[in-house]
């Protein structure tokens, strides 16, 4: 599935400047180093980490999308850096377990 | 052979937030140049690695990224302190980072694991008190 169909299955777009992507698969993690040793790219990245480096490392490791979490709050800052790099952005309130769990669900 | 084509940059070692912007240029540039997708995320991968490493332990550095038709090669260069144990460095979640550090996300002891892991090739240079020098190629 394309990243800009997550906003009618509940997740609040913050950043969509590159909809178009597909997600193929799904990453989970905070430690920043993990993420780029261990997510594929077009991976959709959950994640409860919200300072400026994720968007680096969203952009570096090539995913297709990050996933906030548990609705944690996201600085302004954040947002205005995601749109500069094409990096898209959307926030779950679910906790993160049943955040992948209906991401499972939608890219079966 | 056609000359390789150099890019150098300054990494600021006091601005940790804005740490990976070498590797960001590096990648639209690899990008311009043509590169597949998955040899542009190693390259970049692995030089962001590396940044962050400058900026956390050793004040910053440059980075001089060569392009050639066979390979792409990273130069990191610093003036820390070096590393005293190598062999240590290189496990997987060996990390001397502060707590800061860690609560922004890194620290996790996979910065130079992940270096060696997405390129062909790694050596490193340092010396405890002067400084490391990392040379890593992606062959092409």
């Amino acid at each position: 599935m394309k990243v800009k169909e997550l906003p009618a299955h509940g997740f609040e777009p913050l950043a969509l400047p590159d909809g178009e992507r597909e997600i193929d698969g799904v990453y989970i993690g905070d430690l920043l180093s993990w993420v780029m040793g261990r997510a594929q790219m077009d991976n959709a990245w959950i994640t409860i980490m919200t300072n400026v480096n994720v968007i680096a490392v969203a952009s570096l490791a090539d995913t297709s999308c990050v996933i906030l979490a548990e609705g944690v709050e996201m600085p302004a800052d954040l947002v205005e850096t995601a749109l500069e790099k094409d990096i898209n952005v959307l926030r779950s309130t679910q906790p993160i377990y049943e955040t992948a769990i209906q991401l499972a669900g939608l890219i079966s | 052979m056609s000359e390789p084509l150099i890019f150098h940059f300054d990494v600021d070692g006091e601005n940790f937030t804005s740490a990976g912007q070498a590797s960001t240029q590096v990648k639209k540039n690899l990008r311009q140049l043509g590169l597949s997708p998955d040899i542009i995320r190693r390259v970049s991968i692995a030089m962001y690695e590396g940044e962050i490493n400058m900026v956390i332990h050793a004040d910053g550095g440059t980075a001089d990224v060569g392009v050639t038709e066979e390979y792409v090669e990273i130069v990191l260069k610093d003036h820390g302190p070096g590393i005293p144990n190598v062999e240590q460095a290189m496990q997987e979640g060996f990390s001397t980072a502060t707590d800061t550090i860690r609560s922004l996300g890194f620290g996790a002891g996979m910065g130079l694991p992940n270096m060696k892991r997405y390129t062909d090739s790694m050596e490193i240079d340092t010396v405890v008190g002067v400084g490391t020098t990392i040379t890593m190629r992606v062959n092409l």
